[in-house]
Formats: structure tokens, sequence, C-alpha cells
């Protein structure tokens, strides 16, 4: 029991590892934020652009969510951040790590969004165009609100998951909570800032994961 | 275009590296095999154990679910790889990267198998229980079946995103498919392996993909 409060919850070490974990969860706020900001917007966006019904650019979208779903993401981290430099392109770790992870997002978001839209029955399209609507003030006025609601409760759960990704930052050096306590915890040799890290996230993560449980139930009950 | 080739498919380099590549693609695919059975097996217990509606073990249940759905899973993989060996428990990376897996996804299968059992119709248990079944009998051959078919999309996608996970092995140098495309980009300065490592996650859980995009579409749609 001692060796646990001592190497687990030593309050000096967890003082002194305090304001470089702080900045650390800083960081991965930053991060976590901008993921879901860009990576949702980009998604519907992608969506709307697969209404338009273009065949090319429809393939594009297609082969980029699938090969964005399909790898792991500290793969495409990895492959960003150690492979890019040597065509010219070198992304710092925030940057890569929000590109990467805002990417996947993207292509999550946008299947999403897609079913949802192809979910809506096709007599809400005919119903709206025999009204006088144009098809865009169709799709914006009359599908997509109902798309929404559809689409929340997959997307807050692939929303939180993604964003859980900022720890995979720490594979090309992000200075983000995990790395940070890390670092401590190897120059101080008592691993008591991990357990401050763990609590930073189960802080964050945990009522987004108790929030997204209770919208799948409300969104099971609207049915 | 010619540094493109070069330096994302210089055959030379893959020649000479890819004896590295193909065991890396034999680990990924044995931390898989490991995790995944553990996993959902670990998974289904807890929701078992849920169904028999004990009110604090429930509470218990629900705490354990939440918290580590809300851990990342790479945080959980260094806690127990560097925070453990100061309890005295020193765990090798490949057991280190199968207990964070397991106990990460048995959280999210879970709370999947959990939804499952709980979108059962309460009248089918009773049924079984009046036709003399033991309560134990009646979730494994009454409910569960009924509850893994409604669940089935949500299992599928989170076995993906498991195989997924098994990356970030190459955080603890694990010589899993990403760690070998690391290792070997190093020895030939060219980041070719690393593409190769990319095609090859590509390819093998491309199918997987398309088959849970498949599900989750049949899902929504039965809505």
């Amino acid at each position: 029991m001692d060796r646990i409060l001592e190497y687990y919850f030593n309050p000096k070490v967890i003082a002194l590892a305090f304001p470089d974990v702080l900045a650390g969860f800083r960081v991965t706020v930053a991060v976590a934020l901008l993921i879901i900001a860009f990576g949702i917007a980009t998604g519907l966006l992608l969506a709307l652009l697969r209404c338009a019904n273009l065949r090319l650019l429809n393939a594009l979208i297609v082969v980029y969510v699938d090969v964005l779903r399909t790898l792991p993401q500290l793969v495409i981290i990895v492959f960003i951040y150690f492979g890019l430099p040597y065509v010219g392109l070198t992304l710092s770790p925030f940057v890569t790590t929000v590109l990467s992870l805002a990417m996947v997002l993207s292509a999550f978001s946008s299947e999403i969004f897609w079913s949802a839209i192809m979910a809506v029955p096709r007599g809400q399209w005919d119903a709206a165009s025999a009204l006088g609507f144009g098809r865009v003030r169709t799709l914006l006025q009359i599908i997509l609100p109902q798309a929404f609601r559809l689409s929340v409760p997959l997307l807050t759960n692939r929303a939180i998951s993604i964003s859980k990704g900022t720890a995979l930052g720490t594979a090309v050096s992000l200075p983000e909570t995990l790395g940070q306590a890390q670092s401590v915890t190897a120059i101080v040799a008592n691993p008591s800032p991990l357990t401050l890290a763990a609590a930073f996230y189960v802080l964050f993560f945990l009522p987004l994961v108790v929030a997204s449980r209770w919208i799948e139930r409300r969104s099971a009950q609207g049915r | 275009m010619q540094a493109l080739l070069d330096n994302f498919a210089d055959i030379d380099a893959l020649m000479r590296v890819y004896p590295l590549l193909l065991q890396g693609l034999l680990y990924t695919l044995t931390l898989a095999l490991v995790a995944l059975p553990l996993g959902l097996l670990l998974g289904l217990s807890i929701a078992v154990a849920y169904s028999f509606h004990h009110r604090w073990l429930n509470v218990a249940l629900l705490i354990y679910i939440d918290v580590f759905r809300a851990f990342p899973v790479v945080v959980l993989l260094i806690l127990v790889f560097y925070g453990l060996p100061f309890l005295g428990l020193t765990l090798g990376g490949f057991a280190a990267a199968i207990l964070a897996i397991v106990l990460n996804n048995s959280g999210y299968y879970g709370e999947i198998f959990r939804a499952g059992i709980a979108s059962v119709p309460r009248g089918q248990y009773e049924a079984a229980r009046a036709l003399g079944f033991k309560p134990l009998h009646v979730v494994l051959y009454i409910v569960l079946p009924q509850a893994i078919r409604n669940v089935l999309a949500p299992l599928a996608s989170n076995s993906l995103e498991l195989i997924k996970a098994t990356s970030i092995g190459a955080l603890v140098a694990l010589p899993e498919l990403l760690r070998s495309a690391r290792v070997a980009q190093e020895q030939t300065y060219n980041p070719t392996p690393l593409m190769a490592a990319a095609v090859i996650f590509f390819v093998l859980l491309y199918p997987i993909a398309r088959w849970v995009a498949r599900l989750e579409r049949q899902a929504l749609v039965a809505r």
C-alpha cells in the first residue's frame, strides 16, 4: 500500500509535475477541439459535395474516405511526419496531429452524413419538388435537418473516439498531456505524473463518454 | 512525379527490406488474433453480468465501462508499460500491449453487448423463465443470439478499430508492421517502407472496412 502511494500518488512529485502536465493538457484540449471542428466541417462538406452527383468527384471522395477510414491513425500520423519531409513537406507535430486526425474524422463523418442523407425517405425529395423547392433548397432545408438527427449519436461517438487519439501525438513528440507526463516520469524516476495525466484524460473524456450514452438513449427513444 | 516515385515506390529499397515488413505483418496479425477474442470475451462477460440487474454490481460495471472507454488506449499502454514496473510487475511489450488493448476494448465491447441485451424485449426473458430456463441459460440461449444480431454493426466496427489499435505497439518498440516499417526506413534512408506498410494495412483491413460499412448502412436503414 505504501509503495502504491509512494509511486503513483506521491504528492511532491505530482506538485512538481503539475505545471508541465497542465501545459500538456492545454495542448490536448486545443488539438481535440481543432480535430472535432475541422473534421466534422470537412465531413459535412464532403457529404454535400457527394450530393452534387459528379462522377469523378464522387470517386475521389470515396477513395479519400475509404483510405482514411481503413488505415490506423498512428500509421497516418507517422507517414505524414516521417514520410512527407522527403518530398519537401515538413509539418510540425501539432499540425501533423491535427491534420491527420481531422482527416480521419472527416472521412468517418462524411460517410455518416452521407448514409443519413440517403436514409431520409425518397418521398421527401418528391414532396419538396412538388411544392416548388429547388434541389439545393430541398437538401439544405428539408433533408439535412432530418439527416442531422439520424447522425448525431454515431457522430458524437466517432468524434470522441477520434479526439482521444490526440495522445498518439506523443509518437511525433507533440508536447501533450501524455508526452509531458512521460518526460517528467523519466526525470524523477517516479510514475506519479502518469497518474496525473490519466486523471486529466478521465476528467476530459469521461463527461463526453457519459454524455454520448445519454444522447444515444435519447435518440433511440425518439425513433 | 519522379521525386514521388523515388521516395514512395523505390523497388530496390523495398526488395532489401521486405522480409522485415513480412515479419511485422505477422506480428501485427498475432497481436490482433490474441487481443480480439480476449476483448470480446471480457466485454461479453461484463454485459452478461450486467444483465442480472444487481444494483451495486451494475454501478460498478458502468464505471468500469465508462472509465475504460474514456481512457485513450495509448495512455493505458504507457501506464501499464512504464508504470507497473514500479510495483515490481514488469510486463514485456507484448503483454503490455495486449493488456492495454483488451482493457480498453472490453469497455467498448461491454457497452455494445449491454446495449444489445437491453434491446431485446423483456418479455423474451420472462417467457423463457416461465418455460423453466435457468437465468444464465435464458441470457445465453434466448437473449444473446437476438442481442448480437441487433448490434452486429458496432461489434464489427469496434473489432476493426481493435485491429487498427495494434499499431500502438510501435510505441513500446514491438516489431509490428508500423515499427518494422520505421526501422526499414532508417535502414534504407527512404520512406518507401512506410508507404508499403500503409498499403499492406490497407489491403489487410479494407475488406473488413467494407463489410463494416455495409452493416452500418443496413442498421441505419432498418431504423
